[in-house]
């Protein structure tokens, strides 16, 4: 046994974002109460019908208690799992089994995050562990780059090919409105950006701002009856490798590797049969890596793939259409943003449609490459 | 009784360099554990070789005059891998493979660095 999900029993009724980009004068818990408002009201669902409450926050470790304070609410159910910037990912298998069991009726998934008005770095309670912390590697910053320079020594990857997971963002951004960096940028561009640590430079990482986003989960039966498009959850998978990526056996193999794979199966597709993918870009090499992972091409060729132009619009695979955590948004936990852009390509209204697209997988990534968690979705003809 | 952490602290304070394996072989355990990792296999210590190769580097870059310094994996040469700092090399001269051994830096919180091994020629 292991890894019986309820296929297409449950789907997200609302989706909504919330002060993507700037949204000074607010706190963490009020931007996410506000893209939980916001949610319910798209899905056409009074708040005193939600009995379950699924939530990070960087600045709260009691977060579950503060949105149910906070919403006014006395839960069936609360869940602050953090597993960084994958925790919603899952807290939505937690809450799809939970409401297919008929434990919960309407669960809410919620974050929200002021790291731009609030200083303008990223926000995060983590820390190096006590075994990497005395050679003072940059969290989370310089285990990416460890990575990234694994990666260009074992396969040859480039550093233009690194570039070019910008490029291709920016290019989304730029039709995206909610989008928060917008203008040309060219892989000349990035690779003349200040370095950081190597060989990852300024636009090799992700923005930091403002925002929230909050998704509304029901059985599919009721959500049916609801005024947005169905977007049933095929399938969900978290994978914990470890918490420090320097216990890793091969650095450039994440445990997407698992979750990705687990979770296709769940869905019944192969990464051939997904539309669009909306992944957890926090720098460049995350999504070279993950496209490998997940199985859109074989693992080296990543940067290649991404050079192709596939990624990009017009491309095999769309890829971070709303421009991604480098050009959209990066709060600081992604992954909400990354379910909420795939919601909107399932529902036929995102600012960069993909025409025809019937599955979408978000997956996201959180510590330093250390969990990871997928999710597909799909419309009604899925289902 | 203490933790295994605090036992390796108390060998490296003593200038020695601490990894754990299973009792009756099997893979090097590093960070120290109570029980072998997956297993739950009892573990006793043995001392480093301190030889090992750069896995990865990255070179953290500082507001000029200050000079950038190195953050490595290494894989120690016993099969177990840790983060460090390579001493005495330039982002030139700094490779990904090279081989390195381990030096403890004593102090009131001592830690181990790496030196560049000369490689024999011929």
């Amino acid at each position: 046994m292991g890894d019986v999900f309820p296929r297409g029993r449950v789907s997200v009724a609302g989706a909504s974002t919330f002060g993507v980009g700037e949204m000074p004068g607010h706190s963490t818990i009020e931007m996410a109460g506000k893209a939980v408002q916001l949610a319910l009201a798209d899905a056409a669902i009074n708040l005193a019908e939600v009995d379950g409450l699924f939530i990070a926050l960087p600045d709260d470790l009691f977060a579950g208690l503060s949105l149910a304070q906070y919403l006014g609410l006395h839960p069936r159910f609360t869940d602050n799992n953090r597993a960084g910037g994958a925790s919603f990912m899952s807290h939505l298998v937690t809450a799809c089994m939970m409401l297919d069991a008929g434990y919960l009726d309407c669960a809410v998934i919620a974050y929200g995050a002021n790291q731009r008005s609030s200083g303008g770095k990223l926000s995060t309670p983590a820390r190096p562990d006590r075994w990497d912390a005395p050679y003072n590697p940059m969290y989370p910053l310089s285990f990416y780059a460890l990575a990234a320079a694994r990666h260009m020594h074992q396969y040859g990857t480039t550093r233009e090919e690194l570039a070019s997971v910008a490029v291709a963002a920016r290019l989304w951004a730029n039709t995206n409105l909610e989008a928060f960096a917008k203008g040309p940028l060219s892989i000349e561009d990035v690779i003349a950006s200040r370095l950081i640590s190597s060989p990852i430079r300024a636009r090799d990482c992700c923005l930091v701002t403002d925002g929230a986003a909050a998704l509304v989960l029901t059985r599919t039966d009721r959500a049916k009856d609801g005024p947005r498009p169905l977007v049933p959850v095929l399938g969900a998978a978290a994978a914990t490798w470890y918490n420090s990526v320097t216990q890793a056996d091969d650095i450039t193999i994440t445990a997407a590797a698992e979750s990705g794979p687990r979770a296709m199966a769940m869905a019944g597709l192969t990464p051939a049969q997904i539309d669009t993918v909306q992944l957890y870009d926090a720098f460049t090499i995350n999504t070279i890596l993950f496209l490998e992972d997940l199985g859109f091409c074989p693992k080296g060729e990543g940067g290649k793939f991404v050079a192709s132009g596939a990624i990009s619009p017009g491309g095999s695979l769309p890829v971070n259409t709303n421009g991604g955590g480098l050009s959209c948004c990066h709060p600081g936990m992604y992954g909400m943003f990354a379910m909420v852009e795939a919601v909107r390509q399932m529902r036929g209204n995102a600012a960069n449609q993909i025409a025809g697209a019937k599955t979408a997988l978000a997956h996201g990534n959180g510590g330093t490459l250390s969990a990871q968690a997928t999710v597909i979705f799909g419309n009604a003809e899925t289902v | 009784m203490s933790g295994p952490s605090a036992d390796w602290d108390v060998a490296l304070a003593e200038g020695r360099f601490l990894l754990q394996r299973p009792v009756g072989g099997g893979d090097t355990v590093f960070p120290p554990r109570a029980f072998a990792p997956g297993t739950g296999a009892e573990l006793e210590w043995f001392e480093a070789s301190g030889h090992g190769t750069v896995y990865s580097a990255t070179w953290i870059q500082r507001k000029p005059p200050e000079p950038p310094y190195n953050v490595v994996l290494v894989d120690l040469a016993e099969g177990a891998r840790m983060m460090g700092r390579v001493e005495g090399v330039t982002p030139e001269t700094l490779q990904i493979g090279m081989a390195v051994k381990a030096r403890i830096i004593a102090g009131e919180s001592p830690m181990i660095v790496f030196d560049p091994v000369e490689q024999a020629h011929g």
